[in-house]
């Protein structure tokens, strides 16, 4: 048990060296979708906790924030196989825009 | 030379698209028209029963607006439950008929919603044959879409459903579901969000049209997951996928009809299953990636001790509130899809539709014909070489075929299917046998100038050395001609090899050997006459099988000549004309959405089929003696009631025949209906004296057969004789107590009655419209049927 902890903290040590080496353009994305899945983490908890109704704002938020990590996760592996570069934004941009329209849209 | 070459080879792409696009127009056009066939033989109607429905509908939008549609509340039918239109239809083919009416209206051309209606098949149908064509375009290039697109235009089994007049939701949902295979075809190879943003759009399109959009629901997920299998993961099919579950998901839910299923019924559990997957894959590639060998492999025992336990945990979660719905959270309609004995076993409804039965073979080879030939091939090619977009065809394909054997209706997602991959194996046998005649010609060309060159060069040789000895140089030139022909066939060897390295592509293999001309000739010519076979075929079928609108009906006179039938028609506009318009009128469900889009009269049960007991009540009046079937339908505020019966010219889809099906679903809600109880003592279903004692007593009896032995059929029949069952009726003379008869269509196919408000006491007093009746054939009467004097 000891020794698997120990191999944790080896494999989460050099993780975290490999890491930062990512640029910084990465980086950002990588905190932004992790930041809206924590989101969607959330919302999913308050909705078990505090009950489901009306379910379709839950559905539309849930959504969201779901699609949102989704398509910038999208955005980050395009932009780190261009090699840290200027990925295509302006689709990215369109899907976005696409996604909250169909979330306000169910919203209610 | 290298620019002149270029300048050559962009010339001859610039014919070949020029010519690929007429070649499109003209699909088009020919998809078009082949679908006009009932419009020329019958005139512009709408056909069947549920595009009706659509029809009226779609009447409502122009009248009222988009906004009123959604809140259209149908209190005509279902009478008194009525129906919340708005939340239970598919919106998409009525919206799109709804547009084209009014952007036709914008531009001035005032034409009727129901021509829009009639038109908008075809016009989706050439719109379908440009998506298969893109599609095959994305999977394998420009010939394979060429070949299934001129496939797909003019396949039978899809022009059976969307012929001129069959305003139904698969009219516009075929397009819809090849637009959206090209989409995300499209958006795996290109691997960009714009695509994938599109990809939505189709996707909302085909939601709102179509119940057969679970189909592509689970289709992405299965092609996703074959390719997390064979290690095909990459950034493209994750762009491909995952925008595509969320924002799927999200435009499913914003359609009322499906609403919260879109994330709780099963039906969509796969997408999200897979869509964890995929994040799964991607996750350890990219750790793989980040982490030195050695930290990465402690991490993956790590992994898959603790993963192992997480999942086993989510697993049971799943399966305990899965197993909690007593369909394993299915809906009866897709149980009924994966388990082909399910419907027959619990839901008869389902069963009891023609087109929900398995397809025989021979409806696959008159669907299908050449396509059903020629797709296995395809099913081979898919695989040389394998691409993410010909594995998605692949499994399109496999899981198009296994549900079409489940019924028959689904042959249509079959069709676009097998026509790919026809067109796929077309394209390929076409170009296979085309390069080998363009090489034979070259090798032949090659030869030719070789030998040219090399008779030009022995006869120099021999002109040079003919001054010195004849008889010694002839043997020399002799060899040299054999050397240098044997040499300009070398040549020739090597010119056409390198002619199909510079115009090869998936035929360059080192086992590649072009055919013999002769071969290539008479394979093209065998090819062009296979299609010409296929061609005429479904022009055939398309204009003697699929062209009938049902609520016409045609046969040919003994002079050569045609009689129409046009009873139903006339029985409705009997009712609009001659009852009160709050009346409600009872019939079997089929004639729901006639009745209420022709008749314009409210209705008890239609084709919805949504609230079973509902319809059992009904079939329950039908099966029931008299005076319980007027009691039920006094109980219902019915004033009306007709059968349509085809005994009198012999139209075989009539109530006596559908009989059984409204004593089986009746006697499923109400059990004092017994099935036995109508069938003869042998136990098969008999109309004669043999007939079953209940059915003899039933009202469906009674109000099929009340006065057709006084009115017999023609031909020299005896009195009374059935001309669909072929035999003489068990009982001929009664007279109706609780019911009056007020209508029967010239043909007697409809026949309609009238629920007294107080039965008839005195039977013996005659309905003073009726014919005269003479003593001797009242006595005649009274003996045959036993009725008290």
């Amino acid at each position: 048990m000891n020794q698997q902890f120990e191999s944790v903290k080896e494999i989460v040590a050099e993780f975290s060296k490999s890491y930062h080496k990512t640029p910084q353009r990465l980086k950002l994305l990588d905190a932004f979708s992790i930041c809206a899945l924590a989101t969607a983490v959330l919302q999913f908890v308050y909705a078990k906790l505090v009950g489901t109704f009306p379910f379709n704002a839950f559905l539309a938020g849930f959504f969201c924030c779901v699609g949102t990590f989704v398509l910038t996760l999208a955005l980050r592996m395009k932009a780190s196989e261009a090699g840290g570069g200027v990925a295509e934004f302006g689709g990215y941009a369109l899907a976005m825009c696409t996604l909250f329209l169909a979330s306000v849209n169910y919203i209610g | 030379m290298a620019g002149e070459a270029a300048a050559l080879a962009a010339k001859k792409l610039a014919y070949g698209n020029v010519i690929a696009g007429f070649l499109l127009l003209a699909i088009c056009v020919l998809a078009t028209s082949v679908r006009l066939f009932s419009v020329i033989k019958y005139e512009s109607v709408i056909h069947e029963f549920d595009p009706y429905f659509n029809y009226r509908v779609s009447r409502f939008l122009t009248e009222k607006g988009f906004t009123e549609t959604w809140d259209f509340f149908d209190s005509f039918t279902w009478y008194p439950l009525g129906r919340v239109v708005g939340g239970t239809m598919y919106p998409g083919l009525i919206f799109t008929a709804g547009a084209i009416w009014s952007l036709l209206q914008q531009l001035n051309v005032p034409i009727h919603i129901q021509e829009v209606c009639v038109f908008t098949a075809p016009l989706f149908s050439g719109a379908c044959a440009l998506s298969t064509y893109l599609f095959m375009k994305e999977v394998r290039g420009q010939g394979a879409g060429l070949a299934s697109a001129a496939i797909i235009a003019v396949v039978p089994s899809y022009i059976s459903r969307s012929v001129a007049g069959s305003y139904d939701l698969e009219a516009v949902a075929i397009f819809a579901l090849v637009f959206v295979f090209y989409l995300y075809v499209k958006t795996l190879n290109t691997g960009s969000l714009k695509w994938a943003t599109a990809l939505f759009f189709g996707y909302l399109y085909m939601v709102a049209s179509w119940g057969g959009y679970s189909f592509i629901a689970n289709l992405l997920p299965i092609h996703c997951l074959a390719c997390i299998v064979f290690q095909r993961v990459s950034v493209r099919l994750y762009i491909a996928y995952a925008p595509w579950v969320v924002l799927g998901a999200l435009a499913a839910a914003n359609i009322p009809v499906i609403g919260f299923n879109a994330v709780l019924m099963s039906e969509h559990m796969a997408s999200f299953f897979v869509f964890g997957l995929l994040h799964a894959a991607l996750a350890i590639q990219y750790i793989q990636h980040m982490l030195p060998p050695r930290a990465y492999s402690a991490a993956k025992r790590l992994v898959i001790t603790v993963g192992g336990a997480a999942l086993a945990l989510v697993l049971a979660l799943v399966v305990s509130y899965v197993a909690a719905s007593p369909t394993f959270g299915w809906t009866g309609r897709s149980l009924s899809l994966l388990d082909p004995t399910y419907a027959s076993k619990y839901i008869p409804i389902i069963a009891s539709v023609s087109e929900h039965q398995p397809p025989t073979w021979s409806s696959y080879f008159t669907d299908l014909h050449i396509a059903s030939l020629l797709a296995p091939a395809g099913l081979l090619l898919c695989f040389r070489p394998l691409t993410d977009a010909s594995l998605f065809l692949l499994l399109y394909g496999v899981t198009a075929v296994y549900f079409s054997g489940v019924m028959v209706r689904l042959m249509l997602v079959l069709a676009p299917a097998a026509c790919c991959l026809a067109g796929l194996a077309l394209s390929e046998v076409t170009s296979y046998l085309a390069t080998s005649l363009a090489a034979a010609h070259q090798d032949d060309a090659a030869a030719a100038t070789a030998s040219a060159a090399a008779s030009r060069r022995v006869e120099s040789e021999a002109a040079d050395s003919a001054a010195p000895s004849n008889t010694g140089t002839s043997k020399r030139t002799a060899k040299d001609t054999a050397a240098s022909a044997s040499s300009a066939r070398k040549g020739g060897k090597a010119a056409k090899k390198s002619s199909a390295a510079s115009g090869g592509d998936s035929w360059l293999s080192d086992t590649w050997r072009p055919l013999p001309k002769d071969v290539a000739i008479v394979g093209l010519i065998l090819v062009f006459a296979g299609m010409g076979l296929f061609y005429k075929h479904s022009v055939f079928v398309a204009g003697e099988m699929y062209s009938a609108p049902s609520i016409v009906l045609q046969s040919k006179r003994a002079d050569g000549g045609v009689k129409v039938f046009d009873d139903f028609r006339e029985a409705y506009a009997w009712l609009s004309y001659n009852t009160p318009p709050e009346a409600k009128v009872a019939s079997w469900w089929d004639y729901g959405y006639q009745t209420t889009a022709m008749a314009n009269r409210t209705v008890i049960v239609d084709n919805n089929t949504w609230n079973n007991t509902h319809i059992a009540t009904v079939g329950r009046a039908m099966s029931s003696p008299e005076k319980k079937a007027w009691q039920i339908f006094r109980s219902l505020d019915v004033e009306y009631v007709f059968v349509v019966f085809g005994g009198f010219i012999g139209y075989p889809s009539d109530d006596i025949n559908k009989f059984l099906w409204m004593v089986r679903i009746g006697g499923g809600v109400f059990p004092e209906i017994k099935e036995p109880a109508y069938l003869g003592a042998d136990g098969n279903y008999r109309v004669d004296d043999q007939a079953g004692k209940a059915l003899l007593d039933s009202t469906m009896w009674k109000l099929s057969y009340y006065r057709f032995a006084d009115c017999g059929p023609m031909f020299g029949a005896p009195r009374g004789y059935d001309r669909v069952r072929n035999t003489v009726i068990g009982k001929t003379d009664f007279e109706l107590k609780y019911f009056e008869e007020v209508f029967t269509s010239e043909h007697w196919m409809m026949r309609i009655y009238r629920v007294l408000p107080q039965p008839n006491r005195d039977t013996k007093l005659r309905n003073p419209r009726r014919t005269k009746v003479t003593n001797r054939a009242r006595i005649k009467r009274r003996a045959a049927s036993g009725a008290p004097a």
